[in-house]
């Protein structure tokens, strides 16, 4: 088949990270910054980076509610780190201001593993990989709750990689490292669906 | 070879800065300030006593800020909270690092503590942002372990040349070093009076190691957008939003105009009605230069 198409959120943070992976892998990718971007894309990727910056420029640029039909019209959606805090059903510790798209069954907490000073990389197995995968967590936010989720992956019995249908999300940054397997995964996943 | 929770490597140090991209940080001086920053969308509040304007107006030596004051502000919101120490004051950022601030700015802004030395910041856990006005300052400071690098411009002149100037010195040396053979990187690195290593990997890469951002003398949309076209990677404002006459929307235009820095539909429509920007100096009225400090 065709490449797949996939956007990357560009409004805020690590999105040249991820279209930089996705590229690799052999996706078609584009920067999403207006509704018009949208168009004919397969998946998008909500990167990491500020969640209530990026939550302030979704709504002033009017691709919240494109997005959010776009995902309701069959569109796969990963959001890593600040873009799992996008997709969850609720936010701890969030501005009252705070939209989220609420497609996954989750809460999550922001910055709940604390400040900078306690970021942290470390190995985690992840359901459909070989080998162990290392992740980066950097502010990271925190699944709290948790409904009809698939977790593919948990850091002390907690999730930090978990699915629901097409969306997907990691508290951590698959896009700091030159590993691709998650990327990979998300994308054999979007090519079934 | 597995690690297990590894805490402040350069990847971890490194990451932050990723996650600041395409984004505003904003000099605060008080929780209010940072509620202001906060709401408009910042990414990250910069936490210190006195804007660089007035620290040029009050002359004096300017120092790392009162514990209590970034207390305030860490409390007052929810986005990163940097705070600045003096260029090679390594007990100030020992400080800061206790009060668990996100970033610490190494910072011209304030009175150098040491002529000779910047701090050695492999030996701290929190990442370290350095000013650089070229290339090779960038790759010192890089050497010395800074996770991200601004171009210096000329901080509380609300003039935004001198950061053009230094945005481009960095990002022109990168593209002429990425042109140069191998035999002419020895003579790069003497020049830069930088590690061969990094020059050699710049002219691999094609790129800086760490994000570049840009600071000093930026005052409205269009010249945050100016220095994101010129390769800045995210912005931070100094005196230019809370020295203007109408502090939140301006802080708010700025933060569009860095996410759309592309297009001129969107900056014309933040940049109408916005109020009186911050004066602003002509560098030929300014009696010294911050950007001269740092070796």
């Amino acid at each position: 088949m065709a490449a797949l198409n996939i956007g990357v959120l560009a409004l805020q943070g690590a999105f040249a990270a991820h279209q930089e992976i996705l590229r690799d892998i052999g996706c078609t990718t584009r920067q999403v910054r207006e509704p018009k971007d949208l168009v004919g894309l397969h998946a998008l990727v909500m990167p990491g980076g500020e969640s209530t910056t990026m939550s302030k420029l979704l709504l002033t640029s009017g691709l919240f509610e494109p997005i959010g039909q776009a995902i309701d019209d069959g569109m796969a959606v990963f959001g890593t780190c600040a873009g799992m805090i996008l997709l969850a059903s609720a936010i701890e510790d969030g501005r009252a201001d705070q939209c989220s798209f609420g497609v996954l069954g989750i809460t999550v907490q922001r910055n709940a593993y604390g400040r900078q000073v306690d970021s942290f990389e470390t190995d985690l197995d992840v359901v459909g990989l070989d080998e162990p995968f290392h992740a980066v967590f950097i502010r990271a936010p925190r699944v709290t709750r948790f409904g009809s989720v698939e977790v593919l992956a948990r850091l002390d019995d907690e999730p930090v990689l978990v699915r629901q249908g097409k969306a997907w999300a990691a508290s951590f940054h698959p896009e700091l490292q030159a590993d691709d397997r998650i990327h990979r995964l998300f994308v054999e996943c979007v090519e079934k669906e | 070879m597995s690690q297990k929770d590894v805490r402040g490597s350069m990847t971890v140090k490194r990451g932050l800065a990723e996650m600041l991209k395409g984004g505003v940080i904003m000099d605060v001086v008080t929780p209010e300030q940072a509620k202001i920053a906060e709401d408009s969308g910042a990414v990250a509040v910069m936490a210190l006593e006195r804007v660089p304007a007035d620290i040029r107006r009050d002359g004096g030596v300017a120092r790392m800020s009162d514990p209590e004051m970034i207390e305030g502000i860490k409390a007052a919101v929810s986005i990163p909270v940097m705070a600045k120490a003096r260029i090679g004051h390594f007990v100030e950022a020992q400080i800061l690092e206790a009060l668990g601030v996100d970033f610490i700015d190494e910072s011209e802004v304030l009175t150098p503590a040491d002529e000779t030395h910047h701090i050695d910041k492999f030996k701290f856990t929190v990442p370290f942002v350095c000013g650089a006005t070229n290339l090779g300052e960038a790759l010192r400071r890089i050497a010395e372990g800074a996770a991200l690098i601004r171009s210096k411009g000329e901080a509380g002149t609300g003039n935004v040349v001198e950061a053009v100037r230094h945005l481009r010195n960095i990002t022109g040396d990168v593209r002429r070093i990425t042109q140069a053979d191998s035999a002419e990187l020895f003579d790069w690195a003497k020049k830069l009076q930088a590690p061969l290593p990094l020059v050699q990997e710049i002219a691999e890469t094609g790129a800086l190691q760490v994000p570049l951002f840009c600071a000093g003398g930026i005052a409205t949309p269009a010249d945050a957008a100016l220095a994101m076209q010129l390769g800045a990677e995210s912005v931070f404002v100094g005196s230019g939003i809370f020295k203007s006459d109408d502090p939140a929307p301006r802080a708010k235009a700025i933060v569009e105009a860095t996410a759309h820095f592309n297009n001129p539909d969107i900056l014309a429509k933040v940049s109408r009605n916005l109020g009186a920007p911050m004066t602003g100096i002509g560098m030929d009225k300014i009696n010294e230069r911050y950007a001269e400090r740092g070796w």
